[in-house]
Order: structure tokens, then sequence, then C-alpha cells
């Protein structure tokens, strides 16, 4: 495989960029920060495209790109202190609601059918639903989320970027998926049956 | 016995490190008996799948 001409690139930049962007928001939350981020991300692509040895297809190498941009400006806000703490967890409240004190669920929270999952993948709703809830959940719990589940980071790696102990990232991490298994049925068992 | 809450913290860390076998044990049995944690199981596994979404590989193989 050879790399591809600079037309052909220019093309697929162009159709790569709204997906490169909405991966970057769901990490920075911050959508000057992630228009920011893709447009280096673009820019290095033309400038460093002697470095994609073609191994990889060409939007991997891209997302590539990006994921080392989102891994530098998250590490730039933590240095800048805009970050909440990821205090050490006394109790979460929206997860507490969830669950009676004998730790069974709540009558109202018990987890419903979601389907096939392959039929979820394929409904427009489902995802806009998905990104509606990542974006309600708190910012410090929506970066370890992300970090493990979007960039695919293991805990290891996630304690060593953010400084936390790996027992904390796996509470924050049950916090977050509990969060959002609530937050989107919610949102799309109710939409999906009018 | 555990119950749905900590059976939930077990299906969540299955997803980032291997569980100890008691732990694998005691979730099984957990979710041979329990609807709801069986769907909240499935769901945990549909989030951890949904994150590959933004992966190209798959469409450029095309």
């Amino acid at each position: 495989m050879s790399i591809p001409p600079l037309d052909d690139r220019m093309q697929r930049l162009t159709a790569v960029r709204p997906r490169l962007l909405s991966f970057a928001r769901l990490h920075l939350r911050n959508h000057a920060q992630a228009e920011d981020a893709v447009q280096d991300t673009l820019e290095a692509a033309i400038e460093k495209q002697a470095s994609f040895s073609g191994l990889s297809g060409y939007e991997t190498w891209v997302f590539g790109i990006l994921k080392f941009k989102i891994l530098d400006t998250m590490r730039a806000q933590k240095r800048q202190g805009t970050w909440q703490p990821l205090g050490d967890e006394a109790d979460d409240e929206a997860i507490d609601r969830q669950f009676r004190r004998n730790g069974r669920w709540v009558k109202e929270a018990r987890p419903a059918s979601w389907g096939e999952p392959e039929a979820a993948f394929e409904s427009e709703t489902f995802w806009q639903v998905f990104d509606a809830c990542m974006i309600a959940l708190p910012d410090n719990v929506a970066r370890v989320f992300s970090l493990r589940e979007l960039m695919g980071l293991s805990t290891e790696e996630i304690c060593r970027e953010l400084g936390i102990k790996e027992n904390n990232c796996w509470v924050i991490l049950h916090r977050a998926r509990l969060r959002l298994r609530a937050c989107i049925e919610q949102g799309w068992l109710t939409e999906e049956t009018p | 016995m555990i119950m749905c809450r900590r059976a939930t913290e077990l299906m969540s860390q299955r997803l980032d490190r291997p569980l100890m076998w008691q732990e694998r044990l005691s979730l099984r049995f957990h979710l041979a008996m329990c609807g709801a944690c069986s769907q909240c199981n499935r769901q945990f596994e549909l989030l951890h799948a949904a994150g590959k979404r933004f992966e190209p590989a798959a469409q450029e193989e095309e």
C-alpha cells in the first residue's frame, strides 16, 4: 500500500473530519479545544505524510495523530488546574438512587432489555442519546470513561495519565457505566416506543 | 451470595481486568438467577463495544 496522492488525501481528510471532531468533543468537552485538536491533526497529517507507513489504514493513522493531540490537550488542561479533583469517592447519589440499601435494584431502576446490540448500533437515535448521556456525565467521570472506552487505554495507563489509583479507576468506571446505562435507557427506550 | 450492586461492580471490572475465579463464580451464579443484572451485563458489554464505533479500521477494509 502506498501513500495516497494529495488530492485523494485531502478528500479523505475532509470526509473523516466530522468523525474526528465528534471524537475530540466527547473527550475534551470543550468545542474550541476540540476544533483546535482536529485542526492540528489535519495539519500534521498533511505535513508528516512521509511518516505514514501504509501498514495501517490512512484513517486509522489520522485517528492515531488525533489521539496524541487529545492526550496533549488533556495534559495541558490538567496542568492548568482546570480539572475538578477526582474525589476519593464518598457516595454517588446518582448510583445510590438505583439500589436499595440491601443491594438490590430499586424497582424503577431495574434494567430493561435494549433489544439486539446490532439494532441499537444502527439506530441514529441510539447514538444521539449516547452522546447526550456522555455530555451529561460529570467531567471527571466522563474523562476516565472516554480514556478507557473510546481511547482504549488500559486502567493502568489511565492511572498514570491522571495520577489516580487503579482501584479508584475501577470505581469511577463502574459509576460511569451505571449512569450511562440509566440515562440511555431512559432516553432511548422512551423515544423508541412512542 | 452477592447482591445486585456488587454484581454490577464485578461485571464492570470484568471489562477492565481479569476477575479472580471466586469473583467469576459468584458473578456467574448471580447472573443465572437475576434477570435485571443479566440485562445490565448486556448493556455494559454494549457500551464497551460502542466505544469502538470511531475506530475506522472496519470501514477502511471495505
